[in-house]
């Protein structure tokens, strides 16, 4: 039925993958530091790419480039997955572009980085 | 293949031109062309719905390479409702809120608010009209993004800040919903819709891969939930709907949110199988947090004192509303919730757009205790807030009574969820009645005191047409409703 010792084994990477992501999830949520926020969100993020990159790879075969003139499908790898990762890096680097930006300007405005002080400061000050 | 066919990629490519061409333009200019393009859109939407009701629903192929590797899009009846209601609502938001855009954003930065209108509307009609699941992830953050921009336009550490917050809680649902879409995409091997969903019902006689797709429909609805703000993920709705310049706030709190619910709907019929995700455990989970939603929401609603925060708060008990549609599990429940999509859409746009007149001749004070007498300082947006207010809390004749009654409707055939339903619908129309009568019978109530400007039809023109409007719509809706719920309910049999 269902064996965890050699499923945790072989599934290394996916697992992998599962902790960065909750560990950015985690830091994304509950840092009050904008800019631990922001790098917690690029961990997530690489988590979710490590885990479709890992499933998309088999292990012995290369990317579908061809080389040497061999054309059997069995050499190579569904390159989809890696097209896809490379989608969600560039979603991933505007988002922190954009977050970045805010984070410049809250900065100027409050002189702190700690979203939490810059809450009670706004509730005490008004706008 | 029909010239009609291509209305949905071609309105999608002309929101991102016009995004594109606004940013080279003066505010003004660019608002003119913002305009014509909502109404283009709108006309070829309207076809688009035309089409679909008679001849059925179509794929329109993207690129010219077939089914399983290409790019698709899909349009059925609900489709291009969803698309057409969307641009009204925008045009009518955009130019309710057009005045006050020049005392909250600075002038040079106008033309930069129709770049951000026109993206958010290209990635709405995306997410409406996409049949790929991978694209629907990159339109939903390209939504995030232009989301964020309509909030932080109007500068002030208020607008930051909640800026922050939403894309904390934006990226965080964005993250689950790619983590589900790679789950999808490694046991069925596909990103089309159509081909998942073959895929996974061969899975379920099969017999294979069922937690990792039980955890994979966990993702895509926990992840569209949060995005859409569902009851215990809304806490940065109240600053993002209470700050930002009014024409954002009533296009965030009536299109962006309801987008993403759409795109929920979609996967649900057409990624994993209705019937699938009925037997699922997730939509008892949705059921229970839309029911607490609808409770919480109201609570917070009332015990706050600033009128547009108020507001906000009411759109986390109707996304309640929504929800508990959604997890009801037949179809009926699924029509009620599609129809409160569209009544929330009319009536909280409208809330905002009149709310903003309110405060405007009581000082730009935004407490209740400045509004008194407000209604008579400013009739037509008095009773346009009243219209709004008698809307939601359901009164016949307004859009909001229709949908409490199809949700009613809905519950009563169901052995299990029938009590929950009704006993909380009762509670939250309670609930929504004191806070909104509250506020009605607040600006109702004559004042005699410190002297406040005195607005009528002819100091704002566009401003009381667009109200005026608005309440056509919620009237239209409320009284003509059997089309709309037929349209609906043919548009979920297209999805099958």
């Amino acid at each position: 039925m269902f064996e965890f010792g050699p499923n945790l084994s072989a599934n290394y990477l996916q697992i992998a993958s599962v902790i960065f992501f909750v560990i950015g999830f985690a830091n994304l949520l509950l840092q009050p530091n904008l800019i631990k926020k922001i790098i917690g969100f690029n961990i997530m993020d690489s988590g979710t790419y490590l885990f479709l990159a890992s499933m998309g790879y088999i292990k012995g075969r290369v990317a579908p480039i061809i080389v040497d003139g061999v054309q059997s499908t069995e050499a190579y790898i569904n390159p989809i997955p890696s097209g896809l990762v490379l989608t969600g890096i560039v979603v991933s680097v505007s988002v922190t572009a954009l977050m970045l930006s805010l984070t410049i300007r809250l900065y100027k405005r409050y002189h702190t980085l700690n979203l939490d002080e810059i809450s009670t400061r706004l509730n005490r000050e008004g706008l | 293949m029909n010239i009609i066919c291509n209305f949905p990629a071609i309105s999608i490519m002309l929101c991102l031109f016009a995004g594109i061409f606004s940013s080279g333009m003066k505010g003004k200019s660019a608002r003119w062309l913002n305009t014509v393009l909502l109404i283009v859109v709108l006309v070829l939407n309207a076809v688009t719905t035309g089409y679909c009701a008679q001849n059925g629903s179509f794929v329109y192929v993207m690129g010219k390479f077939p089914a399983p590797w290409g790019n698709e899009l899909r349009a059925g009846s609900l489709e291009g409702l969803m698309a057409t209601f969307f641009c009204v609502i925008m045009i009518l938001s955009l130019w309710g809120g057009v005045h006050k855009l020049f005392g909250e954003v600075d002038i040079e930065k106008h033309h930069l608010y129709y770049v951000l209108m026109g993206l958010l509307l290209s990635s709405l009609l995306a997410l409406i009209y996409t049949n790929d699941l991978f694209t629907a992830y990159v339109f939903i953050e390209i939504n995030t993004i232009a989301a964020c921009g309509l909030i932080m336009i109007r500068q002030n550490g208020r607008t930051i800040e909640a800026a922050v917050r939403y894309m904390v809680m934006s990226l965080i649902g964005s993250a689950m919903v790619l983590f589900g879409i790679c789950i999808v995409y490694d046991i069925t091997g596909h990103l089309l819709m159509s081909n998942i969903k073959d895929r996974i019902a061969a899975m379920m006689v099969g017999g294979t891969y069922p937690v990792p797709l039980l955890i994979a429909i966990a993702l895509l609805s926990v992840g569209l939930a949060i995005k859409s703000a569902l009851f215990p993920f809304h806490a940065w709705l109240p600053d993002a709907y209470g700050y930002s310049t009014v024409s954002s706030a009533a296009v965030l709190s009536s299109l962006v949110s309801k987008g993403y619910i759409f795109l929920l709907i979609k996967i649900i019929y057409r990624v994993i199988g209705f019937d699938i995700f009925a037997y699922s455990e997730i939509i008892d989970v949705l059921f229970i947090f839309g029911l607490a939603g609808m409770i919480f929401g109201s609570v917070n609603a009332i015990r706050e004192n600033d009128v547009r925060r108020m507001i906000a708060y009411s759109s986390v008990a109707q996304i309640g509303y929504i929800y508990m549609g959604i997890g009801m599990g037949t179809e009926f429940g699924m029509i009620a919730a599609i129809f409160h999509i569209l009544t929330h859409a009319a009536t909280k746009s409208l809330l905002f757009v009149s709310a903003m007149g309110l405060t405007d001749v009581s000082g730009e004070k935004r407490q209740f205790i400045y509004l008194t007498g407000a209604g008579y300082r400013y009739v037509v947006a008095g009773v346009a807030f009243a219209v709004g207010s008698l809307s939601m809390v359901g009164v016949p004749l307004f859009a909001g009574f229709i949908s409490k009654l199809l949700f009613a409707e809905a519950a009563v055939s169901l052995p299990r969820k029938m009590l929950p339903v009704l006993i909380v619908l009762g509670i939250s129309t309670i609930l929504n009645a004191i806070y909104f009568m509250k506020t009605v019978i607040r600006i109702y109530t004559p004042y005699t005191g410190k002297e406040y400007p005195v607005k009528h039809f002819k100091d704002a023109k566009i401003y009381s047409i667009v109200l005026i409007l608005f309440i056509i719509v919620n009237v239209l809706l409320g009284v003509y409703s059997d089309p709309v719920v037929e349209l609906i309910r043919r548009g979920i049999e297209m999805f099958a």
